[in-house]
């Protein structure tokens, strides 16, 4: 068994309205900052092991796709690295 | 008919929730998630609040608690189940309801009295109703906000599975009229069958006649049949 850091990125699939990220791009533009547009997503770090780097991903997509994302409205990626 | 109002840590709108079907001589209980459904459970009420701290998502983790396998199954056998406001996030996030509540548009938390067009009046839930007929229940909710994919929503309309649509007194259906951004201002819809169903108003805080009016009542008596 490897130890594995699983990184699973969620965020709003594309034409999702995202009230929290217009909000903050409202509070950017008061600061001052000029910028075209802004995305918010949710990051989950998983520390676990497994028996190589597939076997890890398999199982954070499997957790992204039971309860990290709700797949009415998200979109996830997962990435893997040795820790 | 004993209904289960089932309980999880964070709900608040269980009690008002009995209280109400009490009006209407609907015998419940409040059920602890943790002690699984009562054998003589005839309904099920999923009831407001933040379970869970809404933590992830509102709804996400109280959808995945093992009492939800049990709702799941009893509602395949026809149990009627209801899910209100936190209860409704709860309903979709398990899959029992279509779509999902997010964010409301303003990105706040709203609490307000909203107007209600009946849009199946066919349905245990509306029953006591007509189509068309506009009602007033209260909202309380940040993450109300109707979403689902184009294709989805086109087939719940065409399969006739949204229950109440927000309008204003009249019962026109416009932006304006839409307190939270919701896809196509839908504020309940049905389930697989119409004896389950969900919506973000509170029908249980416009029941009882003593506070106020009760155009809830007729959402509850769903219970009732």
């Amino acid at each position: 068994m490897t130890a594995f850091t699983a990184t699973v990125t969620v965020r709003l699939k594309h034409g999702v309205l995202d009230p929290e990220a217009e909000t903050t791009q409202r509070a950017l533009e008061r600061l001052g900052f000029e910028l075209e547009d802004l995305r918010s997503a949710d990051q989950f770090e998983v520390d676990l092991d497994a028996a190589d780097a597939d076997a890890a991903a398999e199982r954070a997509d499997e957790m992204a796709e039971r309860l990290l994302a709700n797949p009415t409205i998200h979109d996830y990626e997962v990435t893997v690295e040795e820790r | 008919m004993t209904v289960a109002v089932i309980r999880f840590g964070g709900s608040n709108c269980d009690r008002d929730a009995v209280q109400a079907l009490a009006e209407l001589d609907v015998d419940a209980e409040l059920v602890w998630h943790e002690d699984g459904l009562p054998e003589d459970t005839t309904g099920i009420m999923l009831p407001g609040g933040f379970s869970y701290g809404d933590y992830l998502r509102a709804g996400a983790m109280a959808a995945r608690s093992p009492i939800m396998n049990e709702v799941r199954e009893a509602a395949e056998s026809g149990t009627p189940v209801l899910g209100v406001c936190n209860g409704a996030q709860i309903g979709s996030e398990s899959g029992l309801t279509p779509g999902a509540f997010t964010t409301n548009e303003s990105a706040r938390f709203q609490c307000e009295h909203v107007h209600l067009r009946v849009e199946n009046a066919d349905t245990p839930w509306t029953d006591a109703y007509e189509a068309g007929d506009v009602i007033e229940l209260p909202i309380a909710h940040g993450e109300g906000r109707f979403e689902i994919t184009d294709e989805r929503l086109e087939e719940l309309e065409s399969e006739d599975r949204v229950l109440f649509r927000y309008c204003d007194a009249d019962g026109n259906v416009s932006p304006e009229a839409n307190p939270n951004g919701s896809k196509h201002s839908v504020a309940g819809v049905l389930g697989e069958r119409d004896s389950v169903a969900v919506l973000m108003p509170h029908p249980e805080r416009a029941a009882l006649p003593d506070i106020g009016p009760t155009d809830g009542q007729g959402v509850l008596s769903g219970f009732a049949n």
